[in-house]
């Protein structure tokens, strides 16, 4: 079982924060014109990348933040956690 | 029958206290302190059991986790346990336990059979002979497989012991309480380090117990039983025994099974049978020691060929003797301390040393004794069918490749010794890279990736002093670490006996014309020609190797074999065992009971049960409740001899006809907060939100970025920066994710809170055409005429003193509200509107009359609503705006989703206005079509309309709107049913809507 660092509360168990996919991707802006093969990139299409990934978790059982963690896939060594909004 | 191999004067049992027994039925006795296996060995038990595919006579190999053989199994409370290792199971008064893998005795087993064909059960007998013809599969190979597979049989009935998990975090965790784990841990625990200790025997202390050594001036037993006595005084300190450390995963979290009670006749109240730790530590030290390794040689399977460490410890911990004419068979130097207990005993054994001239002070010691020792010599076979009763023995040339003239000898047990295995399960388990060290013949922990350090036997070392001080200064080191501190305490004096290296030589060569069987792996039945057989049929890596042969796959996984089996194929494939590597070791180092693993999470247990505040007053009222989610709900409120059907029909028709209350407590809130509310909710959900006025209610339906329908519910503007989301019971926890994920991610810049109220409101639904005059009654002062409070309306009121929430939303299409008070109030809420609706015939209705007003309505549910199905499929195109972008719309521009051959909600009719239609039936145009009879839809949600006194369904249909009108057949193969309908509107009841509205 991961310890993940909640930049708010610090070392917990994986069993507190739920899983939220590839953390890079980008919501295209609303009302924004775009093409079928962009909008289905961002719904459907993700790297599944051997090594380092940064991704999403949602401390659901704790502060109930979406944090960004960067991990990496085959050793699951965590090297960086940090809020939502910033950036890894 | 008396102990005849127990001796008086020697062992750590507590004679004063005799325990009876049961094994295969017959009665015996040993003494609190014992195993089940040292209590039979007494009792003059070799024989306890059936080998995997030959069933060949077993008896004890080993005295502990390693042991191959001697698994059983176990009745206790009347409950039934297989997989139990007779080595580890402590005894109790009362005990019972069976040999498994024989058939109609373990004394004359009808399987043995197998032995004689032997020929035609190779390495991959399985894979050769079971893989045609194809149809034999299910019928006669499976069937077959499963009923000769296997130790023992797993009970059938619920297990009604109790198991449970505990979390715990320590700066060190030490796995084993031999030499390198004490001296670790108490030089941890004296520098101030939070530390649990775990030995998986009861008793503490590992190999102090039988070696004869000093530490510190005593022996070391009364060492460890010192040093053991400290830590437990000490508040930093948990010390645990019958407690295996089994598994270590990521991030330094490794999980031990405790075994509380499975020593005792019984379990107590509140205390479980096993205990599982999920431990979360800063540093490991995994003092795991090691594991004695046979030498492989013919016939070594049968009963009374035992370790020489174990006989040692059956002899020195619990006083009994394996055998009174002992071969003691070694390539090393412990085997001799083997040898000088029986001699110090009054046994006179025998030594066989591949060596031929080994010199040592322990070597010296067994020769002053007098003992019997052959040197160059070696057991090329033992004789004996259910036990031993000789041996071929024979010199061996110096290269190890000659055997002299055959001679036989009478023994009654051969302990056997071919060096020792560092556990490195642990430590390869945490990632570590293991290396192969050339001295011991094994491999042991190289670098580590995760936090763990390995000490002692289990690191390779098998000197005690450098053990006792190495194991002292990791301790304090890590410690130090951890806690900044530097209380080092001083190192005591270690004397034991000098030893000298080991010989290389591992399986004793086959005379000419004979054909023993040597076993390898003594728990599957791999011998070393079923390995032969495998390197020639071209398998080469170790990992297939064993797959192949199932060397090293038992319950044991191969603790004993699986080194002499990579000696096996380096020697064939004339490669050192490095370049051949292990397999990989994985969790659990031990069998874990599925009890443990699972914990108190069974039943009930599984998940937490809600309740609303109403609960009590539904249960007073005779209601049947369903699992809602994780929600407890009335389903109907039974009166008399009503079912599910009388009454769910007279609870609707009492919405219909008067007024009706339901708990709607469990539909999810959220509170929503701040200036841009409002934006977010028009982006959130598919309709105009800008422009909804305080004190009014709105439907909204949100979609996934996929366009699929995620959610609908009604949201209510509170105030001008305030809103009360509801969602449906089951999506409740997701919604709120997903609102969250898009403040926090996506629109950072929305000044916007939201959070769960779920729990803080009860919700009570008042609906029917009288629940106005009701309503009106519980709040006299409020104006709740159809202007005062039109339809999607919202006011807050006073309910005798209580402040309340009053919404104008209905689902059941009736005229109707929902009142939510704070849930302390729920129950006095619902009391007061029983007994004012008293006298407009109110009654309380459930979900199951809930479906049915919305069912007849055309009201979408969760089961249209099913993850599948966008709005246009749900006939919600009325609420996707045109005018602005939210969360999927780009996903409604899809091609597939604007197909006319999308399936699209449609209501159903049975022709004969009698038959009501299974949920799940498929709606197809011929009923006896071909198969497959090709699917146009499916019926997604039935009931007895209360209106027209018929079924009533909804379905999903392919070209849905189109289909209105025509006649089809919803077939149900499961129920055998196949039904003649007719498509209608799904707004069956008030197509217009003009109840809600009245």
């Amino acid at each position: 079982m991961l310890y993940i660092k909640c930049p708010y509360c610090g070392l917990r168990s994986q069993n507190e924060f739920a899983y939220g996919g590839d953390g890079t991707v980008k919501r295209p802006a609303l009302n924004k014109e775009i093409s079928d093969v962009e909008w289905n990139n961002f719904v459907y299409n993700r790297k599944s990348p051997r090594g380092k990934h940064i991704e999403l978790w949602h401390h659901i059982s704790g502060c109930r933040q979406w944090i960004k963690v960067q991990r990496d896939t085959v050793t699951h060594e965590i090297f960086k956690t940090v809020e939502a909004d910033k950036d890894i | 029958m008396s102990q005849i191999y127990r001796l008086n004067n020697i062992g750590l049992i507590n004679r004063d206290k005799k325990i009876s027994f049961k094994f295969n039925g017959k009665k015996y006795f040993g003494y609190e302190g014992d195993t089940l296996a040292s209590a039979l060995l007494a009792n003059g038990v070799h024989l306890v059991g059936r080998s995997f595919k030959y069933h060949r006579p077993r008896g004890f190999f080993g005295a502990g986790v390693d042991e191959p053989y001697a698994i059983v199994q176990m009745v206790r409370n009347n409950e039934t346990e297989p997989n139990v290792r007779a080595t580890e199971q402590e005894l109790f008064e009362g005990l019972e336990a069976k040999s498994v893998n024989c058939w109609p005795s373990v004394n004359f087993d009808i399987g043995a059979i197998n032995n004689f064909f032997n020929k035609f059960l190779p390495a991959g007998f399985y894979y050769k002979t079971f893989m045609w013809p194809k149809s034999f599969w299910y019928r006669i190979y499976e069937p077959f497989i499963r009923k000769a597979a296997g130790f023992g049989v797993a009970s059938t009935k619920y297990d009604s012991e109790r198991y449970e998990h505990k979390y715990e975090y320590c700066d060190l965790l030490i796995a084993g309480s031999g030499p390198a784990g004490l001296a670790g841990a108490y030089a941890a625990a004296k520098n101030g380090a939070r530390i649990i200790l775990a030995e998986e025997k009861p008793r503490f202390g590992g190999s102090l117990l039988t070696s004869n050594v000093n530490i510190g001036n005593q022996s070391g037993k009364d060492w460890a039983d010192k040093i053991i006595a400290e830590l437990r005084e000490m508040p930093n300190v948990t010390v645990k025994n019958r407690a295996q450390v089994f598994g270590y995963y990521d991030h330094n979290m490794l999980v031990m099974s405790e075994k509380v009670s499975d020593h005792l006749p019984k379990t107590k109240k509140y205390i479980p049978k096993q205990r599982l730790w999920y431990v979360r530590a800063k540093e490991v030290l995994i003092s795991s020691g090691s594991i004695e390794r046979p030498i492989v040689f013919g016939n070594n399977d049968t009963p009374g060929v035992v370790l020489a460490s174990a006989a040692k410890e059956y002899l020195k911990i619990y006083g009994v003797l394996v055998g009174k004419k002992p071969i003691i068979f070694t390539n090393n130097d412990s085997a001799y301390e083997t040898a000088i207990e029986f001699k110090n005993n009054g046994i006179e054994p025998i030594i066989l040393d591949t060596r031929s001239n080994p010199k040592s002070e322990i070597v010296d010691e067994a020769k002053n004794l007098g003992i019997n020792i052959k040197f160059s010599h070696v057991v090329v076979a033992a004789n004996g069918y259910k036990k031993v009763n000789s041996a071929q023995i024979a010199q061996i040339s110096a290269n190890k490749k000659d055997l002299g003239i055959i001679e036989k000898i009478n023994c009654d047990c051969i302990c056997v010794s071919g060096f020792w295995t560092p556990s490195i399960h642990l430590s390869s388990q945490s990632g570590n890279k293991t290396k192969f060290d050339d001295k011991i013949d094994a491999f042991v922990p190289g670098k580590s990736k995760q936090n763990e350090t390995t000490i002692g036997s289990a690191n390779g070392i098998f000197n005690l002093e450098e053990t006792i001080n190495t194991s002292f200064e990791k301790g304090y080191e890590l410690s130090k670490k951890i806690t900044n501190k530097d209380n080092k305490v001083s190192i005591p004096q270690v004397s034991e006996k000098n030893y000298t290296s080991h010989d290389k030589f591992w399986c004793v060569p086959l005379p000419d014309k004979k054909h023993y069987k040597r076993f390898l792996d003594f728990q599957n039945d791999v011998t070393v020609s079923d390995i032969e057989l495998a390197l020639r049929e071209g398998y080469r890596s170790i990992e297939h190797v064993k797959r192949y042969t199932t060397l090293g796959m038992a319950t044991d996984q191969g603790k004993t074999s699986n080194l002499n089996g990579l000696q096996l194929v380096s020697d064939v494939e004339n490669k050192i065992v490095p370049s051949v590597g292990h397999t990989t070791f994985r969790p659990p180092y031990t069998p874990v009971s599925i009890g443990a693993i699972v914990g108190r999470e069974v039943g009930k247990h599984s998940k937490p049960t809600r309740k609303s505040p109403m609960h009590s007053w539904h249960k007073k009222n005779n209601a049947v409740f369903v699992d809602a989610g994780i929600w407890l709900r009335p389903r109907y409120y039974k009166k008399g001899n009503e079912g599910l059907f009388e009454a769910s029909k007279r609870e609707a028709e009492n919405v219909r006809k008067n007024v009706g209350v339901c708990d709607v407590t469990t539909l999810g809130k959220i509170d929503i907060k701040g200036p841009d509310s409002a934006e977010f909710l028009n982006r959130v959900y598919t309709n105009a939100w800008l422009k909804l006025p305080v004190g009014k209610a709105r439907y909204g339906v949100m979609l996934r970025e996929d366009g699929i329908v995620m959610d609908d519910g009604t949201t209510t503007r509170i105030s001008e920066n305030h809103y009360h989301m509801t969602t449906t019971t089951a999506q409740a926890a997701n919604v709120l994710s997903h609102l969250e994920y898009y403040l926090q991610l996506v629109w950072p810049e929305l000044n916007v809170n939201v959070v769960s109220t779920t729990e803080q409101w009860a919700g009570a639904a008042i609906a029917g055409p009288k629940s106005r005059t009701l309503l009106q009654k519980l709040f006299p002062d409020k104006d709740l005429s159809n202007e005062g409070l039109p339809f999607m309306g919202y006011t807050e009121a006073n309910l005798f003193g209580i402040p309340a929430r009053i919404f104008r939303i209905s689902f059941s299409g009736e005229l109707a509200y929902e009142l939510n008070v704070e849930s302390d109030f729920g129950n006095f809420m619902w009391e007061k509107i029983i007994e004012v609706g008293n006298e407009f015939n109110i009654q309380p209705y459930g979900t199951e009359a809930l479906s049915t007003l919305r069912i007849e309505m055309g009201h979408v549910a969760g089961t249209e609503l099913d993850g599948r199905t966008i709005p246009y499929d749900n006939g919600l195109d009325g609420l996707i705006s045109k005018k602005k972008d939210f969360i999927g719309k780009r996903s409604l521009n899809r091609e597939a989703f604007n197909s006319n051959e999308r399936q699209k909600v449609v209501g159903v009719v049975p022709l004969d206005k009698k038959t009501s239609i299974p949920e799940g039936s498929h709606l197809v145009k011929e009923a006896n079509a071909k198969l497959p009879n090709p699917k146009l839809g499916h019926i997604s949600a039935s009931c007895w309309s209360v209106e027209y006194n018929n079924p009533f369904s909804l379905a999903i249909l392919k070209d849905g709107k189109n289909m209105i009108g025509k006649k089809l057949y919803a077939l149900s193969p499961l129920k055998n049913k196949s039904i003649p309908v007719e498509i209608v509107s799904s707004h069956y009841v008030d197509p217009k809507g003009e109840r809600v509205r009245s």
